[in-house]
């Protein structure tokens, strides 16, 4: 934490903004708010331009010689391939209802974080290089010069945005941040500015199909620990395959779920599962991934990505694709997928082989999220829980913005939650749902040089955590998204300690009475149920 | 500065009018040329815009999904704030366009006392509502200028809107709430540092100029010393309206005033904010369906990019598959 001040003090964030005019791009890089460029040797791996050394604090970073031209016909460009982008950058009133929707804003204060001036960003280049009263008034209505500074603070605003879509919600036009965000991210790939946290986990996905780098061996290798850690502490020894022609259904999760605590044990939990119900399954070691840094980088790069989880699923035959808990991930599954690498016609529409039911709300991109499928399988009664392995827990849910503003998926992990857990107390309605905060470090911020900016932007959630904690004493914070599993566990230690973060099928998998289980004493972490010794 | 910038140019115009059709008597020019200019302008520029839209394609169905998916039966899905039928998707928008549904989520943040709370924050929404409508009924209601008879409707909507029969000539409830309204929304952005940072000429400057539309109607309608020919100002009108432009003689320079400042609107619409009218309809995070996993949405440019095949990434890691017993498709 050595980045970011106490808590006491980021919370004297001031909200008025400086004397200095917004049009003015020079920025003070503040240490712990910004990410280290990308490497060369990834850049080269995904084939993006201008490979070199640089950094951000350097006068020089070496931008390509003719790079604003690059960057005025990519725009030009983008306009022509984007209604969203044309229309955003020309409707909005600057009514400022988005700015204090913004976690970075409530957070840093910083007026650029507000939407709507962070879209001016952009929207001020735009005036001045492709409206008539822009060209003709200038500064006078709202037109930038686009210079180098311009591009600088492009880098340091637009990695300060984690594309949560909270703002959009509550736009009267629905203006998008998240369209101007992945767009100034495009055009700054176009010229080498990125950062490393989201190139090298592109390349790493292109190269071995997970943001971790895990080569095939070693990803299987990582499953096999989970193994043996559920045989400890269930009792139960699973056989999970991997690249298995033939199997009913392909499992992709977050490949953070096979490496990172607390992921790992809802890994464990996904295996416990599919075990319990007998699943015809198989685990792709080259399809290993299930989020996208593509998103982060650009529509190509996503769809370059994302290309594996169909080619896959074709060449081992499946009938359908079941997705594991992960929140970007899923936007591009729900909302790009289909579009861009369908259509799936070598699939079938998946059906649960458990209760047939027949999922006609994946009809098209034949992949379901799992806990679509847990909630239908709990419903029809397949599952023997024992909830009250879960009474040590008082837990709340964390609506990923991803899932929630881009998928809408409320109800299914609440009637899951509540299957399996006894104990759960909502969050202040203005900070759930649709409403959802951001953990403060999707879209690629999650790097250890970002921490001071996720302990600000982290903050409207942690206090949301908080309320509850002191309210209802609550102890969890369950999910479903990967990224929050690796960025909520150190917020909570900032902001809401002794506040634990977990995934929802791990409560699942920690409730789910296994065939052949031995005395369970313990949770999935290896660690002693409070007042289960000798209740079983 | 911008502020000043603003209201110094409508003051301006305004003087720029008294100078032209009131000293220099080109009534002609202030009652006909301009009127018609700024119609056209507006009709073609508007046109044009909304065009230019619609010529870029819709790549990704990118709805912001607001409530609850249509997934398994037995949960109930959002049908309005999360659509999945065309049904559903006008219903969105109709409550969009007709009743602000997004800006009437609005809340407000606050960090008082280490703790951060979230107050409903409904004054934008009401200014904003009440300024749109209020400006729509009046601009109905200038259609008895327009028209000979007068259609019932508008002798309707004429009646409600002087209902509380307070002065004489009545007052109009909808003349005093856009005046107001529009005060609000002016002070709302000099008062809010945040917003008073980030304005610019463009939001002051339609503020100011409806201001100056509504303010010289109301000033030729209750002030004496303003008062204007009411039947010339008819003739003028439907003149205009039936393309056999006349000028008549003795209408006061308030109202060239009144009408330059709307015809100035009018010409000044396709080229700023204001097209947020046409946009609203356009926008893709509002009028998509959320229901891009049952049915495949198309995108136009949609073009072959260079993968990662399976075989390529066997080649790389073939030797370390099979001695990790992971199944391959050629044997070293």
């Amino acid at each position: 934490m050595s980045q970011a001040p106490k808590p006491e003090e980021l919370l004297r964030v001031s909200h008025i903004p400086p004397k200095k005019d917004w049009m003015d791009p020079r920025v003070d890089l503040i240490p712990g708010t910004w990410g280290y460029p990308g490497k060369a040797s990834s850049l080269e791996t995904l084939g993006l331009p201008n490979p070199r050394e640089w950094n951000p604090t350097d006068e020089d970073w070496k931008l390509p010689p003719n790079w604003k031209e690059i960057i005025h016909e990519g725009l030009k460009e983008r306009l022509e391939k984007y209604r969203s982008l044309k229309v955003f950058l020309d409707i909005c009133v600057r009514c400022g209802a988005c700015a204090d929707k913004c976690h970075f804003f409530i957070g840093s204060g910083d007026p650029k974080n507000m939407p709507v001036l962070r879209a001016e960003l952009l929207r001020s280049i735009y005036r001045k290089d492709f409206t008539a009263v822009g060209r003709m008034l200038g500064t006078f209505a709202g037109g930038r010069e686009l210079t180098e500074d311009v591009i600088k603070e492009w880098f340091y605003y637009f990695h300060q945005c984690t594309e949560c879509r909270r703002c959009s919600l509550y736009c009267p036009y629905g203006i998008d941040t998240a369209e101007i965000t992945i767009v100034v991210r495009e055009l700054l790939n176009l010229i080498g500015v990125n950062i490393d946290w989201i190139l090298g986990a592109a390349a790493n996905c292109y190269r071995t199909g997970n943001h971790l780098g895990l080569e095939p061996h070693t990803f299987k290798g990582n499953i096999d620990f989970l193994v043996d850690d559920i045989e400890e502490y269930v009792g139960v020894r699973l056989n999970p395959t991997f690249n298995r022609k033939g199997a009913e259904v392909l499992f992709i999760a977050p490949s953070g779920d096979v490496f990172a605590d607390p992921g790992i044990f809802t890994y464990m939990g996904y295996l416990m599962l599919f075990e319990h119900i007998g699943l015809d399954y198989t685990i792709s070691t080259y399809a290993s991934e299930g989020g996208n840094f593509g998103l982060f980088t650009s529509q190509e790069t996503m769809k370059r990505l994302n290309s594996k989880m169909y080619a896959e699923a074709k060449r081992l035959g499946v009938k359908w694709i079941l997705g594991g808990e992960c929140g970007h991930m899923w936007r591009v599954l729900h909302q790009y997928m289909d579009t861009m690498n369908g259509p799936a016609d070598f699939l079938e529409v998946p059906k649960s082989p458990l209760t047939g039911t027949v999922f006609d709300n994946a009809k098209s991109t034949k992949m379901i999220h799992i806990v679509e499928f847990m909630a239908d399988l709990i419903h029809h009664g397949k599952l023997k829980l024992n909830p009250k392995r879960n009474d040590y827990l008082r837990t709340t849910w964390h609506d990923s913005c991803n899932v929630s503003r881009g998928m809408g998926m409320f109800e299914e992990p609440r009637y899951v939650l509540k299957s399996v857990c006894n104990n759960f107390f909502e969050m202040p309605e203005n900070t759930i749902r649709e409403q959802t905060f951001c953990c403060g470090g999707g879209t690629g911020l999650n790097a250890g040089e970002f921490e001071y900016l996720r302990m600000m932007g982290g903050m409207p959630r942690a206090f949301a955590v908080k309320h509850v904690q002191e309210k209802h004493g609550v102890n969890l914070l369950v999910n479903v998204c990967a990224l929050d599993r690796a960025i909520l566990p150190p917020l909570m230690d900032y902001w809401a300690p002794e506040v634990a973060v977990s995934g929802l099928t791990e409560l699942v998998a920690n409730a789910l009475v296994m065939e052949g289980e031995h005395d369970r004493p313990t949770d999935l972490r290896g660690e002693d149920i409070p007042g289960l010794e000798g209740d079983e | 500065m911008a502020v000043w910038y603003s209201l110094l140019l409508v003051l301006g115009m305004s003087l720029f009018v008294y100078l032209g059709a009131g000293l220099l008597g080109l009534q002609a020019i202030f009652g006909i040329v301009i009127p018609y200019a700024a119609i056209l302008v507006f009709l073609i520029g508007f046109t044009m815009r909304v065009l230019g839209w619609a010529k870029s394609p819709v790549p990704f169905r990118i709805p912001t999904t607001a409530g609850q998916q249509k997934s398994l039966d037995w949960i109930k899905p959002s049908k309005i704030d999360s659509p999945y039928t065309t049904w559903g998707v006008v219903g969105r928008m109709a409550m969009e366009v007709l009743l602000f549904r997004s800006l009437f989520r609005n809340t407000k943040a606050e960090i008082t006392e280490g703790k951060l709370a979230y107050g409903s924050n409904k004054w934008l929404w009401l200014g904003g509502i009440l300024f749109h409508y209020t400006f729509l009924t009046i601009v109905i209601r200038h259609l008895r200028f327009f028209t000979e008879p007068v259609p019932y409707f508008v002798q309707v909507l004429d009646n409600i809107d002087g209902m509380l029969q307070i002065g004489s000539p009545v007052i109009y409830q909808t003349d005093v709430i856009l005046v107001a309204a529009l005060l609000f929304l002016l002070i709302r952005r000099l008062v809010s540092p945040q917003l008073r940072y980030l304005s610019l000429p463009a939001d002051y400057f339609p503020l100011f100029l409806i201001l100056g539309i509504a303010l010289s109607g109301i000033m030729m309608r209750y002030f004496a010393i303003f008062k204007v020919d009411l039947m010339s100002v008819k003739v003028l009108a439907m003149g205009l309206a039936t393309f056999n432009p006349t000028v008549p003689e003795g209408i006061g320079v308030m109202f060239y005033i009144h009408l330059f400042f709307f015809s100035m609107l009018l010409a000044y619409f396709p080229f700023s904010k204001l097209m947020h009218l046409g946009g609203v309809f356009l926008s893709p995070t509002r009028n998509l369906p959320n229901d891009s996993r049952m049915v495949r949405h198309v995108n136009p440019w949609n073009a072959p990019v260079k993968v990662h095949t399976y075989e390529h990434y066997e080649d790389d890691f073939r030797e370390k598959m099979i001695e990790a017993d992971l199944p391959v498709e050629k044997q070293a």
